[in-house]
């Protein structure tokens, strides 16, 4: 055996039981007793938890409320994304580097400051400025959608060819009307693909972000469990699964069709 | 044919009438959906709300740094780490059965005419349906549900994490070893030996690499998952600042803010290194 394999081998091994030693660290830390939390006394509290989400209830005005809760979840965000969509183009123009050093530096440290805190955490945050309900939360994903986005499309925009700028400034066009015209066609596809990526991933987030007060179906869930309601919860459980799963097929759907168109 | 030569010089924008129209139809549909998500920005400059917002975020300075905080802070900030940590090690036990079963390089019974064809695409087709089970709740919804449940704190959130990235770890897991180059593993199942030696032998020198990469990438993303599902009672981070927000303690939710960005940034370059060593 060469030195060198000898070292990878030896770095490996080292690798490997650092990895199991922060696996026990982590369960003495958490005081976890594993054996303890499958056994029969817990195995019947789960049981007897579960059981009690069945049946669901699907009483006709309770559905209602669902379907109430599930279209203002959809609302939240469509909002939280297209709100963004301006926002974030906006800053882009920016952060891009197109209207010098400074304002550059600015837009950039937004967006990050922006995309770097998590949506929960903005949630709390605009319970706070806006009381309880649906506008926090959609402001809570705006604000992190439009840090997302901002970033993403001044990269597109960085990429983007100037040759059609220089050409519309040869012809004598302004600014607004090269900007336009010269690079929004080349990016406008990419961006809307990141746009509706971002939603795809918005309504996920919408229906939880309901956990800290900020409407729609995760609210509900929240107040039926606080309430010890479990039937009510289980039916709100099937209507986010629903969505969810609707929401993957959905984008699996979108992203063939666009792929199909641009090939 | 003179008409159009006396016509002044097209200044008008070509583009003009398709882009007011498309803001126009969004502008239409957004409506109804602001009166649904109860979109009113005034009720940001209402005096009421305007005041509880500003004493809040003056608190954000200086930072929260007492003493007892900050022994708060540092034993919310390991578990957190443990909880990230310990729910990635029961995933990976769970997706690797999973992975094994659910992977079509390693199908017996496409390699010849053996018995039990059906038999396996239906096995597989029932364990890709159970991934997609636990992956399609979203791991904060599993943590409420443990929290309220078995009245559990850190371990609600080890639990969720493992269900969610357990599924999420097999999903990945099966994808990257079907991507990976079928032909030693089919050779080594036709010379007879088993699933599991043509995993190790077959498939995982091809594959690990990979493997790795992702699994380091997914504990990055379990870090700030483990902060976020504290918002729902599975402590860490998150527990400790969802207690600051509701007593208004903005230099308490500054000084947490601080440690989760160090945190994540902690992570991200530790994952990084580890990815370059490994490559």
């Amino acid at each position: 055996m060469t030195t060198a394999r000898r070292a990878r081998r030896i770095g490996g091994l080292a690798s490997v039981a650092a990895v199991v030693a922060a696996v026990v660290a982590s369960f003495a830390y958490l005081a976890i007793d594993l054996r303890g939390l499958f056994g029969a006394e817990e195995r019947h509290a789960m049981a007897r938890f579960v059981a009690e989400f069945f049946p669901p209830d699907l009483s006709a005005p309770f559905l209602r409320q669902v379907g109430f809760a599930a279209l203002q979840t959809l609302a939240v965000s469509l909002l939280g994304t297209a709100i963004p969509m301006v926002l974030g183009g906006l800053l882009a123009l920016p952060a891009a580097g197109r209207l010098g050093m400074l304002p550059k530096w600015l837009a950039r440290s937004l967006l990050n400051g922006l995309r770097s805190v998590p949506e929960l955490v903005w949630a709390s945050l605009m319970v706070l400025a806006a009381g309880l309900g649906p506008f926090a939360g959609t402001l809570a994903l705006a604000l992190h959608t439009t840090g997302v986005l901002g970033r993403l499309f001044a990269e597109s925009l960085e990429n983007a060819s100037p040759a059609p700028e220089a050409a519309l400034r040869d012809l004598g066009a302004g600014a607004v009307a090269r900007f336009v015209h010269g690079t929004l066609p080349l990016i406008g596809a990419q961006c809307l693909g990141y746009t509706l990526y971002r939603w795809e991933m918005n309504i996920r987030m919408a229906t939880i972000l309901g956990f800290v007060g900020a409407g729609g179906l995760g609210q509900m869930l929240y107040f039926h469990l606080s309430l010890f309601q479990q039937a009510q919860a289980a039916t709100v459980l099937v209507a986010m699964t629903i969505l969810v799963l609707a929401d993957d097929a959905l984008s699996g759907w979108a992203r063939k069709a666009l792929s199909a168109e641009a090939h | 044919m003179s008409a159009a030569l006396r016509l002044p010089p097209q200044r008008r924008d070509p583009l003009a009438r398709r882009r007011v129209a498309w803001s126009v139809t969004a502008l239409v549909l957004l409506w109804p959906l602001g009166r649904l998500a109860q979109f009113h920005p005034a009720t940001l400059f209402d005096p009421a709300n305007a005041h509880v917002m500003g004493s809040f975020l003056r608190g954000f300075l200086p930072p929260a740094l007492a003493p007892e905080f900050l022994q708060l802070l540092l034993a919310a900030t390991l578990q957190t780490l443990a909880i990230a940590t310990a729910g990635m090690a029961l995933a990976f036990a769970l997706a690797v059965p999973l992975a094994f079963w659910a992977t079509r390089s390693l199908s017996v019974s496409a390699i010849g005419p053996a018995g039990g064809r059906w038999r396996g695409r239906v096995l597989r087709q029932a364990v890709r349906s159970v991934m997609v089970l636990l992956r399609s709740i979203p791991e904060i919804v599993w943590a409420l549900m443990f929290v309220r449940a078995l009245d559990l704190g850190a371990a609600a959130g080890v639990l969720a994490l493992a269900v969610t990235y357990g599924g999420m770890l097999a999903k990945v897991y099966a994808e990257i070893l079907e991507s990976a180059d079928a032909r030693p593993a089919r050779a080594l199942l036709q010379a007879g030996s088993g699933r599991v030696a043509a995993l190790c032998f077959g498939l995982l020198p091809l594959a690990a690499q990979e493997l790795v990469s992702y699994t380091v990438y997914r504990w990055e993303c379990a870090i700030r998952a483990a902060v976020v599902m504290g918002f729902v009672g599975a402590g860490g981070l998150g527990q400790l600042m969802d207690q600051s927000f509701k007593m208004l303690s903005g230099g308490e939710v500054s000084s947490i803010a601080l440690v989760f960005l160090a945190l994540v940034m902690l992570a991200d370059a530790i994952s990084l290194a580890l990815r370059k060593v490994l490559a």
